[in-house]
């Protein structure tokens, strides 16, 4: 789809006429300007730019995996990388008939715990909302946390979760992204753990590098004969 | 203080002055992004003798609370010179003159940080002056500059920074040390060279009308060779090992 790719720093102009300004890009007289360090791209009809840098803003609907940091009488509160706290009510963990005084909220989730949580809702006004009412969402029980680069994330995955695919396959272990840059790897065995976080922190080393897939799939291909 | 020389020549017949650079000729100027694996961006500046590091942590929760601002994040910077930066020791705590150019820095910032889209939330910059010799402030802003974008703040523009002054008569560009302290005018620009506005305009001593104009026009050319090095500094960064 993208017809011209550019590395831009902010101030730069990307090009000037009639585009709709999409992300990290703002619109100054007839220029559209970068705000951010990145790759632009421009489209038929808008230009945005894709970060290089920077730390996470959550965005509704994203998958994010947060850690437990406090809770009161009412929620939990859960780091999620970013500038903001994620607030789950507990309404949401023990449903509508959740009664302060009967239920104890470190008996579901205790500071500490990992959360694969989605956003639910997010504007400038309040700190994320955060669900885990739905499949494959709640407390996750065993894994090792990894952590990279928000800009990362979607290389990590790959085009159609290509990338994320061959690792899972090659390895045997689970991984779950968060769009935070917060990664949860399990696996049965130590030797597929450590070689899926390994993985990992290559691609988040190694993000430009044109043909990465060949090179995790030749660190993995190798790894299994020997 | 280092013993001023009275008899120093800051600007010789042939148009050289005392470090031996030409009236429109900056200081050698060297830029890094990056470097501390702690701050969320980071850059160091070489500018002639001048040694600065900066760091910046952001956006971030606001500690103490009451100094946040709903509606946008707030922008806190720091500028301190280490005890071992100037000639004799410096006491550590900050002085009169610290303060001053942290708010002058932060106000030059302001223009191009798009603190609107983090409400509740500060960014911290913190300058670090390893080794000072004229011109600190310039060389701090350019480079708290290079580390707000390493640290992906949305910027609409960079921000470069240079003095120009005069010495002997004479429009000069990059006022260093000597001629700061034996030279008529020192006036430090900040300007933001995409979208071509001045966010940092002081001026130290007396200049006609006409002088004025013209010590304004060679400040934001300097400003656009700075911005050239922190352009190179990022790609550098970023970009360095690409094939395009």
């Amino acid at each position: 789809m993208a017809d011209r790719r550019k590395y831009v720093i902010p101030g730069d102009i990307v090009t000037s006429g009639p585009f709709r300004p999409e992300q990290n890009v703002i619109l100054e007289g007839n220029n559209i300007i970068a705000t951010a360090v990145g790759i632009s791209e421009i489209y038929e009809d808008s230009v945005k730019v894709i970060p290089l840098t920077g730390k996470y803003l959550p965005k509704i609907n994203d998958l994010v995996i947060g850690k437990v940091v406090s809770h009161t009488s009412l929620s939990w509160e859960l780091d999620i990388n970013s500038c903001y706290v994620g607030f789950l009510p507990a309404m949401d963990v023990f449903g509508r008939d959740f009664s302060t005084h009967a239920d104890e909220l470190s008996s579901k989730l205790k500071t500490g715990d990992l959360v694969a949580a989605r956003i639910a809702n997010f504007d400038r006004t309040r700190d994320p909302l955060i669900t885990i009412s739905d499949r494959d969402l709640g407390k996750i029980d065993d894994g090792v946390l990894v952590k990279i680069s928000t800009s990362k994330v979607p290389r990590l995955i790959g085009k159609k979760g290509s990338m994320i695919q061959m690792i899972e396959i090659g390895t045997n272990a689970a991984i779950t992204i968060g769009q935070n840059g917060w990664v949860v790897v399990s696996c049965e065995t130590p030797e597929g753990l450590s070689k899926a976080k390994k993985a990992i922190e290559m691609v988040n080393e190694k993000a430009h590098i044109a043909n990465l897939t060949d090179l995790i799939k030749d660190m993995l291909d190798v790894k299994d004969e020997s | 203080m280092g013993g001023r020389d009275a008899t120093m020549v800051l600007l010789d017949k042939n148009g050289i002055r005392c470090d031996g650079r030409k009236i429109d000729e900056p200081r050698k100027i060297m830029i890094r992004a990056g470097g501390l694996k702690n701050a969320d961006g980071s850059a160091y500046i070489e500018f002639g003798d001048n040694k600065i590091l900066v760091g910046v942590f952001g956006p971030r929760d606001v500690h103490p609370k009451h100094m946040s601002n709903t509606d946008t994040g707030i922008l806190r910077v720091r500028y301190h010179m280490e005890p071992f930066s100037v000639d004799e020791r410096k006491r550590p705590a900050p002085s009169r003159r610290e303060i001053e150019i942290s708010k002058v820095i932060k106000e030059a910032l302001e223009p191009a940080v798009m603190l609107e889209k983090f409400p509740r939330t500060a960014v911290d910059v913190f300058i670090e002056v390893l080794q000072a010799d004229g011109g600190t402030r310039c060389a701090a802003l350019t480079a708290a500059s290079v580390a707000l974008a390493d640290a992906g703040i949305p910027m609409r523009d960079m921000v470069a920074a240079i003095a120009s002054g005069k010495v002997a008569d004479t429009i000069i560009l990059d006022v260093n040390n000597e001629e700061d302290q034996a030279g008529q005018a020192d006036m430090p620009i900040g300007y933001m060279p995409s979208l071509k506005k001045i966010t940092l305009l002081q001026l130290d001593g007396v200049l006609t009308p006409e002088e004025y104009k013209k010590c304004v026009d060679v400040g934001v050319k300097g400003c656009e060779i700075v911005y050239e090095l922190q352009k190179k500094a990022l790609h550098d960064k970023y970009f360095g090992n690409r094939d395009d």
